[in-house]
């Protein structure tokens, strides 16, 4: 049987100024029950500090579609520029909390003036700079997800004691543009450290890549969880893939963007189209994101046309078989890296009875 | 006040916070970090038909003695994340988060309330808080700069700021003042609030003046009646200079509240979440905080300590200190003596009463007291247990409540400035 695929789809509705729904709630969790039927692995929102497109928050848009749906994982662009790492750890680790262990989390910087001048706190920094900082605003994240291991809490009446601090940790990081003490004020989120997504173009990875480039894939390879990887051809696909896994590691998971020429969904032509490109053999890429035109249509039609014939060809599930984000990508629960190790000996006679108290 | 129509009561309920009010070692307290805790807590706020639903913020552990605070609740979400989530499982209750004003950047802050607006149909509301120590700063950007007299400065500029982009058409918000020199537009429209509501909580005179300039409604502390009246009178007072009508100011102290089928049976109860909420391991933590001294080796059931307390001691961090320890332990030191107590009954006495004690109908008596009696326009309520803590008395004292005709038998509204009879707010 053939290796299954990571399939996922971008909510984002196109430019036009009648496009309905985008301040209504329901639009979103309508989108997202269809990408649950079509068994995605999860769909991702975008989201940046211009005036343009008018958007509500991404991550605020997810939280409100997350207990209208079941399963699909739910990843927001959060941008690092001009935020406050320790407000996006919390906020992204709180998505997990609500989502039952389903966020993801797609990183996102802001280059432009415009948004700059919105802050009014520092001028617009060139591309690599802002990639840099984004890798330590993810370092910060995950310290702070690992901050409280995940059975600090032990409500022990005995000694009046809530938590046990000495599984509670200070993340003291320090880098060139903010320093941050923790530990978390939001204790270990389900999956342990929600889903890291990075964008990267196979320009990115090619020896005459940018400096904003060079970081971008760095950051990627140092923390990323899912690399959405554009790739103008499948060729160069399969040598930036290739590359990408070679320097990242097999636990890397590296999706396809396809653009809308691919993922529009009008007719039974452009289904064809779509199916020869998801089925194609030697792609080096674990599956695909779906930039769909029209996100209703072309949602529906992935539910009810591509999704079917897929499953016919074992190469999409039937149904979710676990409830995680990370269960979708088949990536394990990281264990904190402050918990310590695990005792040699298999009688750790404490463990059983704290886990009973903080259910 | 014999030809005064009934004044309507606005209710609020509190997420039971991370402090010793919260009893956690009671079997029938639940997560206080999974959504379905939430979730129960505003869906019987919402049947209770109250106004809001509030969430309190900490950007940073509390600590004493240099470790962090281990006795209490610790731990919580993200409030407007978690106000979202319930957007989707509720449709009238109005959403609250308390979000700080100094270690936020104002263009971002507008634009989350207003995503929080439009999400939930008009339904957000901000508790602007301005606390700036440095410890807090350990976690941000920003660090801990501004002193006590500019925490109010910038949270006034950060607020009307934010109300700027709230109303900003196309032209976008071109703003130059002492905190922010900013420049943009908010992708999204006016929010269907016009101004998701703003609440502030500050007590000091700084505080009143800033509700009275900018507030919606006052989240005070003042759970006596005459506290309260004196309180509700000042805030009102000084609401003219600002060109307001006192209704466009509502006044909700935060109370607690324990029922029973009888009086007796609640005093009894209330005694016993007394001393469930003060354990002897608190009783120290409480002196701590007052002696600011190590007093580890203190005897909870023996008299308070004989040294005085150190009014510059850094040993409790992340908690607000309030007034001169000199002056509290003086005055804790009279009570003890006149009513002949331990340390522990003495904290037990001064720092766990609950504000509103009996059975139903007496609480909603007591209740609808204070509010005709201008102590209050209503109240937030903060339960003891996570999460079934609001169910009694949205079971037993709201239907008494409407009763008396001085609460809602539904929403009439679909905002939450609807359901506490605020304007919309004009397009400055």
């Amino acid at each position: 049987m053939p290796r299954q695929l990571h399939l996922s789809a971008a909510l984002d509705s196109p430019e036009s100024p009648d496009s309905p729904g985008r301040f209504d709630a329901g639009h979103y969790a309508a989108l997202a029950r269809l990408a649950e039927r079509a068994t995605l692995d999860f769909v991702t929102l975008d989201d940046s500090f211009a005036a343009e497109p008018s958007r509500p928050d991404a991550l605020a848009a997810l939280a409100r579609t997350a207990p209208l749906t079941g399963r699909v994982g739910l990843v927001p662009t959060v941008t690092t520029t001009h935020t406050e790492p320790f407000h996006t750890s919390i906020s992204v680790n709180t998505l997990d909390w609500v989502s039952e262990g389903r966020a993801g989390w797609l990183v996102g910087v802001s280059t432009t003036e415009a948004e700059a001048r919105a802050f009014g706190r520092r001028p617009v920094a060139p591309e690599d700079e802002l990639w840099a900082e984004a890798a330590d605003a993810v370092e910060v994240a995950a310290r702070l997800w690992d901050s409280w291991e995940d059975d600090a809490e032990i409500r022990d009446t005995a000694t009046g004691r809530f938590i046990d601090r000495d599984k509670l940790h200070y993340v003291d990081f320090e880098g060139p543009h903010f320093s941050v003490r923790g530990p978390s004020i939001t204790p270990r989120p389900p999956q342990g450290r929600p889903v890291v997504v990075v964008p990267v173009t196979a320009a990115d990875l090619a020896p005459d890549a940018s400096p904003g480039g060079r970081a971008r894939v760095a950051t990627a390879i140092r923390h990323a969880d899912v690399v959405l990887l554009d790739a103008p051809d499948r060729a160069t696909r399969l040598s930036a893939a290739t590359d990408l896994r070679l320097r990242a590691g097999e636990s890397l998971r590296i999706l396809a963007r396809l653009d809308a020429t691919l993922s529009a969904l009008p007719d039974r032509a452009a289904d064809e189209r779509l199916l020869a490109e998801l089925t194609a053999t030697g792609t080096g890429v674990d599956g695909f994101h779906l930039a769909t035109a029209d996100p209703l249509r072309d949602l529906a039609a992935l539910a009810d046309r591509i999704a079917p014939a897929l499953r016919a060809a074992g190469l999409l599930r039937d149904e979710y078989t676990g409830r995680t984000l990370r269960d979708h990508l088949g990536l394990a629960r990281p264990t904190s890296r402050y918990a310590a190790a695990p005792l040699s000996s298999p009688a750790a006679p404490t463990a059983p009875a704290l886990a009973e108290v903080t259910r | 006040m014999t030809d005064r129509p009934l004044k309507q009561i606005h209710l609020a309920a509190h997420f039971p916070g991370v402090n010793n009010t919260t009893v956690w070692s009671d079997p029938a307290s639940g997560s206080h970090i999974e959504f379905a805790s939430f979730r129960h807590l505003a869906q019987t706020a919402e049947r209770g038909k109250f106004d809001f639903f509030f969430l309190a913020e900490g950007l940073r552990l509390r600590e004493s003695k240099g470790r962090i605070h281990d006795l209490d609740v610790v731990g919580r979400p993200e409030s407007i994340t978690v106000l979202n989530a319930l957007a989707a499982v509720t449709e009238r209750l109005g959403l609250a988060a308390t979000v700080n004003a100094t270690f936020n950047e104002p263009y971002e802050l507008a634009r989350r309330f207003a995503s929080l607006d439009h999400l939930s149909g008009g339904r957000a509301a901000w508790n602007v808080v301005t606390s700036s120590d440095a410890f807090t700063g350990e976690n941000f950007r920003r660090g801990g700069y501004l002193d006590r007299a500019d925490r109010y400065t910038r949270a006034a500029e950060f607020v009307q700021l934010a109300r700027e982009f709230w109303d900003a058409g196309e032209d976008g918000v071109r703003h130059r003042g002492p905190q922010f020199d900013v420049e943009g537009r908010l992708s999204l429209p006016r929010p269907p609030q016009g101004h998701p509501v703003v609440i502030q909580a500050g007590d000091s005179d700084e505080g009143r003046e800033f509700a009275a300039a900018t507030a919606d409604v006052v989240f005070s502390r003042h759970s006596t009646l005459a506290d309260g009246q004196a309180f509700h009178a000042d805030v009102k007072r000084r609401l003219a200079a600002y060109g307001r009508k006192p209704d466009e100011l509502k006044i909700m102290p935060g109370v607690t509240f324990v029922l029973a089928d009888t009086d007796a049976e609640a005093a009894e109860r209330a005694t016993a979440i007394r001393r469930a909420q003060v354990g002897p391991q608190t009783t120290i933590a409480f002196l701590e905080q007052v002696w600011g001294v190590d007093l580890s080796d203190h005897d909870p059931d023996g008299p308070l300590p004989a040294v005085d307390p150190d009014p510059d001691s850094a040993l409790v961090q992340g908690r607000v200190r309030h007034g001169d320890p000199l002056a509290v332990a003086r005055r804790w030191r009279a009570v003890a003596a006149e009513k002949n107590l331990t340390s522990h009954e003495l904290v037990i006495e001064l720092t766990g009463r609950q504000s509103f004690i009996g059975s139903p109908a007496t609480v909603a008596a007591q209740i609808d007291h204070f509010v005709q009696n201008d102590a209050a326009d209503g109240f937030i309520l903060v339960p003891h247990l996570t999460p079934g803590g609001l169910d009694e008395f949205v079971d037993g004292v709201v239907p008494l409540l409407q009763e008396r005709g001085v609460f809602r038998t539904d929403y009439t509204g679909r905002t939450l400035r609807d359901h506490l009879g605020l304007p919309l707010p004009g397009r400055r």
